[in-house]
């Protein structure tokens, strides 16, 4: 098993014929089972058509229907990103992928806003996708790094996370899931709803919790965990020299207010019990310490 | 983005939010002027720099007389105001805004966010204006009163009166406050801000509710739908190096340290940074050169990091997923030699095509060092430049 998708899941891309899009659908689709799992595309001029093989269909409840898919992962460039993001909520589809980076606020606001009591989750916007190690990869992260097993790991960055599963492998550890949550300040899906799915995996074992800047996500999570938690989970905040008042590219990563910064993240979670390094080499290493 | 205190209360008058008349000058002449069109016995004169904390520092001044104007804007444009936001260097003060002096009866605080956890802007006053709200939030966070806000219905004027009345407006004034709140909700929205703070807000003697000062931020992922607010962005007021790094598309903040970095992705670059604080040293920037870390991206970088003569030593740590570390070592390499780097460069390449990457910057001659893991990179560029070399306390 794993958390949010597997070798059974059915993807549709928004966005597919976008350059990025089409780069990373061609990667995705090579990777594991990848050739069973992307079945469609949504381009509303481009229906009918297909990207090297994956049926094109004008609407996501379209390519729904056609295809029995209930993911999609969204390439759309930002002023439509929140749009597409809205139309898979209306297709009822179980889970969004959101890759694009640059969304406004204020649409996500909104978008999220919509999604109250839909059935529908969101991962990201702004995220590297969700990958299922030799199963499935949905998003831009590079597939090979990985192997199965039973580490999660949940962050808010992109190859801060390749950084800890690449520490992983060298331990020999593999992932059961691996998820990036994104680093918007409004997104959907959040630590704890990953942290949440990955306690009520038989097979996942331990998860890795990497953190930064801004917000208190991290501490709720925190917190949560010192509660509920069956498993250990081990945790890395990056930007402990993060000056406040500064945006560290991504939009969410900003000490603002006196709030946000790595050292109350990192008190927070020593004091619900979670093992944390402020080595970022050392991820991997702690880890394996708590298995 | 940020933008200028006369900018943002050109922005909200649009809306209907109440502000003291007044002008933008650029000279003690427009200075001189602007006070005697405005008319009146009294004016304020206040440095117009992207900073708080202007008064404490010199920069606000009231004045009684047009010569008390014109003594008080030659004396404050020109001169490098320090306050607790600018750092010890200072800002130069470039322009003014001359303004009609309020009769203050009351200073409140009002604010909005984007507040993350429930996802929502939220109107944010306080009876205690005039403050750092972070102070009254810590000392008594009671006279904070916080109301988050349907995206859908907006403000409500249930929601806006019970605010006002909270923070002590007095019944005859409550309607204008509603106003002025729904303006400021509505330029919040419309403008894609990311955050405003009108600090403080004053009721006058004769009831008025006006905004004294405003601070807007902007969401830089919406400004392609705001050119007008674009137009008002004053690169004086920004880091140039940031200004240039911008044009290549490389997000960069300048820090205090001597160890420049170059590293692919915020949050790795973060965590970089972090790892040569933990062995002693202290990061020059932030540098993160994204997904596509092409040759010419690598060689501005490189320039950019240079041109910051505090930078001793550079860090490169790449993470090679889609992009190969053997592409990313050759764009090292022809970077190095364009800008022909007489410092310590430390890289440190993980992924895909790791060794041979490697291979190749050995094979290319240049005094590179090359690391494994990150810490290893931290402890060889601190040890490079002469720092600390100790893992402290972990």
């Amino acid at each position: 098993m794993s958390i949010l998708i597997d070798r059974n899941t059915r993807v549709i891309t928004q966005g597919i014929t976008g350059k990025t899009g089409a780069f990373h659908t061609r990667l995705c689709r090579d990777y594991a089972n990848g050739k069973a799992c992307f079945v469609a595309g949504v381009n509303p001029n481009k229906a009918g058509e297909d990207f090297e093989g994956i049926p094109i269909f004008g609407t996501v409840k379209e390519a729904k229907q056609r295809t029995g898919a209930t993911v999609s992962v969204v390439y759309v460039p930002p002023p439509f990103a929140a749009s597409a993001i809205d139309e898979a909520v209306d297709a009822e589809l179980d889970l969004v992928i959101c890759i694009t980076e640059g969304v406004p606020v204020r649409d996500m606001i909104v978008t999220r806003h919509r999604m109250r009591d839909r059935k529908t989750l969101l991962v990201g916007p702004n995220c590297p996708g969700v990958i299922t190690p030799d199963e499935i990869k949905i998003g831009i992260m590079p597939g090979h790094i990985h192997k199965k097993g039973r580490i999660g790991v949940v962050s808010r960055s992109g190859t801060l996370t390749y950084e800890a599963v690449g520490q992983l492998m060298e331990l020999g550890l593999g992932q059961s899931t691996c998820v990036g949550i994104g680093g918007d300040p409004v997104n959907g899906l959040k630590h704890i709803d990953i942290m949440r799915m990955f306690n009520a995996d038989p097979e996942t074992d331990a998860v890795i919790m990497v953190g930064e800047i801004g917000g208190d996500d991290e501490e709720t999570c925190a917190r949560w965990i010192k509660e509920h938690m069956n498993k250990p989970v081990i945790g890395f905040i990056a930007g402990v020299t993060a000056p406040p008042g500064k945006r560290m590219g991504h939009a969410g990563a900003i000490i603002s207010g006196g709030k946000g910064t790595a050292a109350e993240k990192l008190a927070v979670m020593e004091a619900c019990g979670i093992k944390v390094t402020r080595n970022p080499a050392d991820m991997g290493k702690l880890l394996k310490s708590v298995l | 983005m940020n933008v200028h205190e006369y900018q943002g209360k050109e922005i909200l008058r649009r809306y209907g939010v109440a502000t003291p008349r007044g002008e933008p000058c650029f000279s003690v002449a427009d200075a001189d002027a602007a006070a005697r069109r405005l008319g009146g016995k009294v004016w304020v004169v206040k440095a117009q720099i992207h900073a708080g904390g202007r008064g404490k520092g010199g920069g606000v001044k009231v004045a009684k007389s047009l010569d008390e104007v014109h003594d008080y804007a030659s004396k404050i444009l020109g001169m490098t105001l320090v306050t607790h936001q600018t750092g010890p260097q200072g800002r130069l003060v470039k322009r003014l805004l001359v303004e009609e002096g309020a009769d203050i009866r009351k200073e409140l605080y009002v604010g909005m966010v984007v507040d993350r956890s429930s996802q929502r802007v939220t109107l944010m006053a306080s009876s205690e204006g005039g403050m750092e709200i972070e102070e009254v939030a810590a000392r008594t966070p009671e006279k904070i009163h916080k109301v988050a806000i349907d995206p859908v219905a907006g403000l409500t004027d249930t929601q806006a009166d019970e605010v006002a009345r909270k923070i002590g407006i007095p019944a005859a004034s409550i309607a204008q406050a509603r106003q002025f709140m729904h303006g400021l909700y509505r330029a919040f929205v419309e403008c894609d801000a990311s955050l405003a703070e009108i600090n403080p807000l004053i009721l006058t003697g004769d009831g008025q509710v006006l905004a004294l000062d405003a601070k807007l931020n902007f969401d830089d992922n919406a400004l392609f739908r705001h050119p007008d607010i674009v137009a008002m962005r004053d690169l004086d007021e920004e880091d140039p190096a940031e200004v240039e790094a911008s044009k290549f598309d490389l997000s960069y903040i300048s820090l205090n340290g001597n160890i420049g970095c170059l590293v692919n992705g915020a949050g790795l670059a973060m965590a970089t940074m972090d790892a040569i604080k933990l062995f002693g040293a202290e990061p020059a920037n932030f540098l993160d050169v994204g997904g596509g870390a092409t040759t010419q991206k690598v060689t501005e970088a490189f320039k950019l990091m240079l041109k910051n003569p505090a930078v001793k030593g550079i860090l490169v740590n790449i993470f090679g997923g889609i992009m190969r570390c053997d592409t990313i070592a050759e764009g090292v390499i022809a970077a190095a030699k364009e800008v022909k780097l007489s410092v310590p460069l430390v890289v440190r390449m993980k992924g895909t095509n790791e060794d041979l990457g490697r291979q190749l910057l050995q094979a290319s001659g240049l005094p590179i060092i090359s690391a494994g893991t990150i810490a290893e990179a931290a402890q060889k560029i601190v040890a490079a430049v002469g720092g600390a070399n100790k893992e402290r306390a972990v």
